[in-house]
């Protein structure tokens, strides 16, 4: 419309509107901000490519999503445990008696256009966003991608873990239906089996005796506020970490511990990791078109009486649900007081609580645990294949089989009615998992690892079968070997390799009781080690085909 | 690529990283030497001119079938509207308009992924890594700082101030903490644990229609839920009190039921009462099987044995559910003798029992 008195007027032929517009704004932004620092620094940073690593991009974009559909969740519900007789739309519940939260829901599913499909959005992206962080965290571990310089960013993501977990369940509470109200009765019997505290604890959260009508308002400000602001301060921590620690890679020809290769930002990575977010919320969007979650009009208001069998939480709070359907009989105890009375001690909710607390806490400093055994100090940006840390990958087994059967037992009735088995023989045998699967686990894999690893190596020395018998002059039949191009060998024979810690007296002549500990875990640990093909190995192997 | 920030093009020499210590790592004079980048593989793209015009106007194709779905989208809210108390209208609205936006995103995300793939620049670029540390210098300039500010503020020369002020800083949140007290009534939450609203003469009433049960109308085999009368026409506290309060009435044969001493009264003619909340962690022991008389609770499968005073016999719970003694009153309706002589529900702290 009007032309800067400062700079001529240019002729169109050189510059069209539209580069003009955008010189204008990028120079005023950048005047203001110095943003071209940033474009500088960011626009064309390396991100090596690999389908294991958008695992962290789909938890992300989940994220975004929920944070999209949350919102206009918040529009509607109302989180309130104040009774109204049900007047709306769905005609089955009319005039029964609920709580407004639950009377708001129904709203928005039954009387709010596209309200059900928003619903479904945000649950079914809070049951991808937990699982996709669970699957990147096996991606991370498996590869020990969690090695220095990314020990706490290991932990970040951890911690971005379990808010997630506490985010679904805060979430599935608020409608006050009666799965959820059974999910809350579950919270409540746990924490006053916490010794000491447990009762006041309880009493403090539900705002007076389980139910009351306080929880819901409260869990909402949580669901809302409290916790997506720690998601979002823990995912920015993630991010500017993972920016200054740079991805780790796939060892491959060209790649060293020393660089990154991959795409630059801009243009590539951002176009595909921009449409990839797009695949994600279409994806959710498709699945909640099609797919009901959380129909809570089947199961009405909550009520402490009533209960369905075949009651399940979602599946993220399965391992918990799973680990107190353990517990054999009896595990609660009086101690005598002096007062006369006698103090309760319930084990059947403390051994869970303890279990599944140390479980989170050995994953958590599990970086520290490796770094300390082996030593290394260095920098590691080349992913381990899992066989290559056989020990590791059998003790990250040996976890999920753990996590698996307490998850597994979260539906042992389920299980035993499918199945035709009795639940006793079901939480029998899932007992026997959780106790001896592990050791099951480990042993199996790490003898499957150390298997991979000398098939690599005999391909790595040999070539791989070409599938050609050919007889020999003598009668002899023989399989042909091709001998792998150097950069096929490459990925073969290229891994960090450890071996057992020598134990060596200090200064002072003594073996402290730690370093005997530590030499006793690193034998454990590297013992069985398959070591690299070297090149002597090679030239001599070459000889023999 | 000058401006490319450390970024070039496969080539050229990477820094070394200092040397740090390697603990148990084994580093072979003789390992394999890495053999460098392999010749880069063109896309069928970048060597035919035809086929990247093809690409091109696939991702077109896609990106116009986003705007046709968002398009959709918005006609789908418009033309399938919910008809109150239709549920088929609901189920239409959400297929119609989810699909229409599914398919906008979904196209978004098909066309930008292939461009990404089919026609942008394909070479991989390589950056170097720094080790994450600063440098020496910057290192030793941030010591210097801290020292600096140290002198300064005589933070570590001035003990008792520095002492002083972490000691309150620590006690400062402690008002904040008292402030969450009034989370909760005033009152001690462990009598009202140990109190239901069942007391002497409360007739026994189906839950949830609150209708008085006759001691005749209990069949053999039968098994009622059951709350306290009047509870249906509390305003206030009705779900905490009936959380505390719901039974399970079974009738079995009087010979069936092992009785301990001091029970003798507590059933009725072969009819008991037991509190329907699991002694685990809360939820109703709901599902009652009518031929071995167990109750089991469908949350975590713990199992009682109605015939031995629903005596635990699997699952995670400890303790029997407590029974409530009953009686018929003059009009042969069933009524409590007592409240229940235990807390109900699970265990906690300070139960005494």
């Amino acid at each position: 419309m009007s032309t800067s008195t400062v700079t001529p007027p240019q002729p169109r032929t050189k510059q069209p509107n539209g580069t003009r517009f955008v010189n204008w704004a990028s120079n005023y932004i950048d005047e203001r901000t110095s943003i071209s620092g940033a474009v500088k620094e960011l626009g064309r940073k390396i991100f090596p490519d690999h389908w294991s690593f958008m695992l962290g991009e789909v938890a992300l974009y989940s994220f975004i999503v929920i944070l999209l559909s949350g919102t206009f969740l918040t529009l509607f519900f109302q989180a309130s445990m104040a009774e109204v007789e049900y007047e709306g739309a769905y005609v089955p519940l009319k005039g029964v008696e609920m709580s407004v939260a639950m009377a708001s829901t129904l709203d928005i599913s039954f009387e709010i256009r596209g309200g059900l499909l928003m619903r479904q959005i945000h649950h079914w992206a809070a049951l991808l966003f937990v699982a996709s962080i669970g699957l990147h965290m096996l991606r991370v571990f498996f590869t020990g991608a969690f090695r220095k310089p990314r020990e706490l960013n290991w932990v970040v993501g951890f911690i971005l873990f379990i808010l997630a977990m506490a985010e679904g369940f805060t979430g599935y509470s608020l409608p006050d239906d009666l799965l959820s109200g059974n999910g809350l009765r579950i919270i409540d019997g746990m924490v006053k089996g916490i010794p000491l505290i447990g009762t006041w604890i309880s009493y403090l959260l539900f705002g007076g005796e389980f139910p009351g009508t306080d929880i819901v308002g409260r869990l909402y400000m949580l669901h809302i506020m409290v916790l997506p602001a720690l998601v979002i301060a823990a995912i920015g921590i993630h991010m500017v970490l993972l920016i200054v620690n740079k991805h780790t890679q796939f060892a491959a020809p060209g790649r060293t511990n020393e660089n990154v290769v991959g795409t630059p930002i801009l243009p590539v990575f951002a176009a595909k990791a921009g449409g990839f977010f797009f695949l994600v919320f279409g994806v959710i969007t498709l699945i909640a078109a099609t797919v009901t979650i959380n129909p809570i009009w089947n199961y009405g208001p909550y009520d402490p009486s009533p209960i369905s069998a075949g009651t399940q939480p979602d599946w993220y709070i399965g391992f918990a649900d799973g680990a107190l359907r353990l517990i054999p009989p009896g595990w609660e105890f009086t101690i005598p007081w002096f007062t006369g009375g006698a103090l309760t001690v319930s084990m059947n909710i403390l051994v869970p609580i303890i279990v599944l607390g140390l479980f989170i806490v050995v994953v958590m400093f599990y970086p520290f645990f490796e770094s300390w055994l082996t030593g290394d100090k260095r920098e590691h940006h080349i992913a381990d294949r899992p066989r290559n840390a056989p020990t590791r990958t059998a003790i990250g087994a040996a976890g999920v089989t753990f996590y698996a059967a307490l998850w597994a037992a979260a539906s042992s009735d389920l299980i035993a009615t499918h199945f035709k088995l009795a639940v006793e023989h079901v939480t029998w045998g899932i007992q026997a998992m959780a106790v001896l699967g592990p050791f099951v686990a480990y042993w199996v894999t790490k003898r499957i690892c150390l298997g991979l690893q000398k098939k690599d190596r005999e391909i790595a020395l040999h070539g791989y079968e070409s599938g050609r018998i050919v007889r020999m002059p003598g009668g002899e039949y023989i399989e042909v070997h091709k001998p792998l191009s150097e950069y096929e060998r490459w990925r073969l024979v290229s891994y960090t390799d450890y071996k057992p810690l020598m134990v060596r007296p200090n200064a002072e002549g003594k073996i402290g009781f730690w370093e005997n500990v530590r030499g006793a875990l690193s034998r454990w640990f590297f013992e069985d080690r398959i070591a690299p093909v070297t090149q002597k190995e090679l030239e001599s192997g070459h000889g023999h085909h | 690529m000058a401006s490319d920030h450390g970024v070039v093009p496969s080539s050229g020499s990477a820094p070394v990283l200092p040397e740090r210590p390697a603990g148990t790592a084994v580093i072979s004079p003789d390992a394999i030497q890495n053999p460098g980048f392999p010749p880069e593989r063109e896309r069928v793209t970048d060597k035919d001119p035809a086929k990247a015009k093809r690409a091109e106007r696939v991702v077109v194709s896609l990106f116009l079938l986003s705007i046709i779905g968002s398009v959709l989208a918005i006609a789908a809210y418009i033309a399938f509207p919910i008809h109150e108390g239709d549920l088929m209208s609901v189920r239409l609205n959400t297929l119609f308009f989810g699909l229409g936006v599914a398919l906008a995103l979904l196209a978004i995300g098909l066309g930008a992924v292939h461009w990404s793939k089919a026609l942008m620049q394909g070479h991989d670029l390589v950056e170097y890594r720094h080790e994450t540390r600063g440098s020496d210098a910057t290192r030793a300039r941030a010591v210097e700082i801290f020292q600096q500010a140290n002198e300064e503020s005589g933070f570590g020369r001035r003990k008792l101030l520095r002492n002083t002020l972490i000691g309150a800083l620590a006690v400062s949140p402690l008002p904040a903490v008292v402030l969450l007290r009034d989370l909760a009534p005033a009152e001690d939450p462990v009598p009202l644990l140990k109190h239901t609203m069942w007391d002497e003469g409360v007739r026994l009433v189906l839950d949830p229609t609150g209708t008085p049960i006759r001691a005749a109308d209990v069949t053999l085999g039968s098994a009622f839920h059951v709350i306290p009368e009047g509870l249906n026409e509390m305003h206030h506290g009705r779900l905490e009190e009936k959380a505390k309060a719901a039974v399970l009435l079974m009738r079995l044969k009087p010979e069936d039921l092992q009785v301990s001493p001091g029970r003798e009264d507590w059933n009725y003619d072969g009819i008991v009462a037991y509190s329907k909340i699991c002694t685990h962690v809360g939820c109703p022991v709901a599902l009652y099987e009518q031929q071995t008389h167990h109750l089991l609770c469908p949350c975590h499968q713990s199992q009682f044995d109605i015939k031995r005073e629903a005596a635990v016999i699997f699952g995670p719970a400890k303790r029997p559910l407590p029974q409530l003694p009953i009686t018929v009153d003059d009009e042969g309706y069933l009524v409590a003798r007592s409240d229940f002589t235990e807390p109900v529900g699970p265990s906690f702290w300070e139960r005494e029992l």
